[in-house]
């Protein structure tokens, strides 16, 4: 069952650096999906700059970073930086795995919005994205 | 009255009017974590073969024992692989270890050694995973973080400092270039006067699994299994104590898989790599004793113990019948058992001491040759000292204190854990015959076919547990009032520049023209299919070639595997 806008919202899951811990990322992606978002999953071991380009490509409103191999410090932050650099800063980042707590607030001093840790149910995430949309431009920007 | 019969007037007399007044869990619809219906209770009827079937005759009852159970150390092995088991030897206590520097790890190693540790496990990071050199941009961030950075030989004679490599077993998870660091442990042991056939451990080289559940793949499939036939040779034929390949249902198990999948999965990885060998004229009594496993030990406690025993008999009468494998070796499993990271929560992570136990518990039963438990804060972070103790200890109190190790096999012969390793047995046989009739593991991988049907029981996994019909504690019940603190491991950021200094010394001290020629060399056997290509990896390593150098050799002959991801 689709909510009414939900399907409006697209959402690009994905993994950077060299892990191939995936059972997470795909099963944010899938559960999103059946939330009635349009999701795209990355597949593993995708370059930052890859990232944001099928980010910018796709159009998308999120981009939801998966990371759990102790790496997200030097990752995420690089997505949010890459995204400024392409004008696409409109597109809310947000992430997830093993991040331990302290890191938490560094990540969103970079621009990191949400940090999801193991355990998080999805309707926190499904929040997160309904609460913060609107600040997502809608309409596909002119790059 | 038969056996039967009793159990219908039981369930009539005395269960139904107790299940009115008071209804069964989930109105009795309890299974267990693959799915399998649980009955009530499990009676000689359900296990005829194990429980003396009352209409045959007594030699008749010893011939079904023996076909379906047989004793510790013989075939089918489902009691265990040894005849006294752990009444001679404890299994080996074996943490997985390796984090920063070749130094910190080093010191890491010593100190679980000087604790009572039994073997070593070693973590490399995933550059190394990658053969990637530190220094390579794709590095950038990964350096020294899920494992220790491994750029040349300088490394690994770092990590093994003032470790006697004849006197300690080494298994190393290593897996796309897991022929170029056998063949730089091989020469640290040089090095130390330790000869190849007094080495002991294990690497991991299934590449299979990374395919499907673990990511660490470089090249594509076909080159792969040659590097893997390769060092199955070098080792029959100079590492005879060391095993060729641990063959992994731990990473499919943990990325989602049912129990059934694991032990189907990992059997038909392993029928692949049989086959493969076969295929390049090796003779199967004369590697398949070395071939190892590595399983996961989750929390469905009994279906795991259960799982274990089928893993032995389906194994068993794999390599007997389908392959030919005469020798007792060949025909027994030995595993490894790591306890399941991923049922480990973030949410209150002392509880997680608690899953800990009863998973390695699982894999004790089980009869389970080595071990690694989990530390109580690997959810958050890599676990500190304090954590990695606390989970050798739990080891050494199954082990000393609980009296499980006394006796073999002592769930044997349980109408449950009985009837629990038939069902397990004969569903993993029915994916093992479809993966047959679907031509093969390497087809059905690249059909994408376990990798799907691992995100499904993962997705229906997870679901379970947001609709509550999972219960886990402290994540959808039970929160309590908060998380305690804990205090974690931080990272070491500089090891990433630390370690390119580092190995830019090598570069600088090292002969390059040899460099050069022995990479030449390297690729030349890599251009003919039918070279070897184990001696000219060791003649690079001892020229302190790079890592990333050898797999970029390889690289341009053999190509990149490309993973195409739907969800």
């Amino acid at each position: 069952m689709q909510e009414s806008g939900r399907n409006t919202v697209r959402i690009l899951i994905a993994k950077p650096g060299l892990d191939g811990h995936d059972r997470g990322a795909k099963y944010i992606a899938r559960a999103l999906r059946d939330a009635g978002y349009e999701v795209i999953y990355t597949g593993i071991r995708q370059t930052t700059e890859a990232i944001v380009d099928i980010a910018i490509q796709e159009d998308v409103q999120f981009v939801g970073l998966s990371l759990l191999s102790g790496a997200h410090m030097a990752l995420f932050p690089r997505v949010v930086q890459l995204l400024r650099e392409q004008d696409a800063d409109d597109i809310i980042v947000f992430g997830g795995g093993i991040i331990p707590a302290h890191d938490v607030y560094e990540l969103q001093d970079a621009g990191v919005r949400a940090v999801f840790p193991p355990g998080t149910p999805i309707q926190a995430v499904i929040d997160f994205i309904e609460e913060t949309r609107s600040e997502s431009s809608a309409e596909p920007a002119v790059r | 009255m038969s056996l039967k019969d009793e159990r219908s007037r039981w369930e009539r007399e005395v269960v139904e009017p107790v299940v009115r007044k008071h209804p069964e869990r989930h109105n009795g619809d309890l299974a267990t974590s693959s799915g399998i219906p649980l009955q009530r209770v499990y009676t000689p009827a359900d296990v005829p073969d194990v429980a003396g079937d009352a209409n045959a005759d007594s030699a008749g009852r010893a011939a079904a024992y023996a076909d379906k159970l047989g004793f510790p150390g013989e075939y089918p092995y489902t009691r265990g692989v040894q005849p006294t088991m752990y009444r001679g030897q404890f299994w080996t206590m074996r943490q997985y270890a390796g984090f920063g520097s070749a130094k910190e790890t080093n010191d890491r190693f010593r100190y679980l050694l000087d604790q009572g540790q039994t073997g070593l496990s070693v973590a490399f990071d995933l550059p190394t995973q990658i053969g990637y050199d530190s220094s390579h941009s794709l590095s950038l961030g990964e350096v020294g973080k899920v494992g220790v950075a491994v750029d040349t030989l300088a490394d690994m004679e770092l990590l093994f400092d003032r470790i006697p490599l004849d006197h300690v077993s080494t298994s190393m998870t290593i897996n796309a270039p897991a022929a170029v660091l056998l063949a730089m442990y091989v020469v640290v042991a040089e090095k130390q006067g330790v000869t190849r056939d007094q080495l002991r451990g294990t690497i991991q080289n299934d590449i299979l699994k990374e395919y499907i559940a673990r990511g660490t793949f470089i090249f594509p499939p076909k080159p792969s299994m040659r590097l893997i036939t390769n060092t199955f040779r070098f080792c029959t034929e100079e590492m005879p104590r060391w095993n060729s390949i641990s063959i992994s249902g731990y990473h499919i198990r943990e990325a989602g898989a049912t129990a059934v999948q694991e032990i189907a999965f990992t059997l038909a990885d392993a029928i692949a790599y049989v086959e493969a060998a076969q295929s390049v004229g090796l003779d199967v009594d004369a590697f398949a004793g070395r071939l190892s496993f590595f399983f996961s030990s989750g929390s469905d406690l009994l279906e795991e113990v259960a799982k274990f025993r089928a893993a032995r008999r389906v194994w068993a009468r794999i390599m007997k019948e389908r392959f030919g494998a005469q020798s007792a070796k060949s025909q027994a499993m030995r595993f490894h058992a790591q306890t399941s990271g991923a049922s480990l929560t973030a949410q209150q992570p002392d509880n997680n001491v608690v899953r800990v136990t009863l998973h390695a518990l699982a894999a004790v039963l089980g009869g389970a040759q080595s071990l690694h438990t989990n530390s109580r804060d690997e959810a958050l972070s890599l676990p500190t000292e304090d954590s990695v103790r606390i989970a050798l200890r739990t080891q050494q109190v199954l082990a000393l204190e609980s009296g499980v190790a006394d006796t073999v096999d002592p769930l044997g012969g349980s109408y449950a854990v009985e009837a629990l390793t038939d069902e397990l047995e004969a569903r993993a046989q029915e994916y093992l015959d479809r993966i047959d009739r679907e031509g093969g593991m390497a087809a059905a991988i690249d059909r994408g076919t376990p990798q799907s049907e691992i995100e499904d029981a993962a997705y229906r996994y997870q679901r379970e547990i947001e609709d509550k019909e999972r219960l886990i504690v402290g994540v959808n019940c039970h929160e309590g009032l908060g998380d305690s603190c804990m205090d974690i491991m931080a990272h070491n950021q500089d090891v990433h520049d630390a370690q390119i200094a580092r190995t830019r010394h090598v570069l600088d001290a090292r002969d390059e023209s040899a460099v050069r020629r022995s990479l030449s060399s390297m690729h030349e056997a890599a251009r003919d299919d039918t070279a070897d290509l184990m001696e000219p990896i060791i003649d690079a390593v001892r020229k302190y070639a790079t890592l990333g150098e050898m797999c970029d050799t390889l690289r341009q002959e053999f190509g990149e595997y490309r993973q195409h991801t739907v969800v």
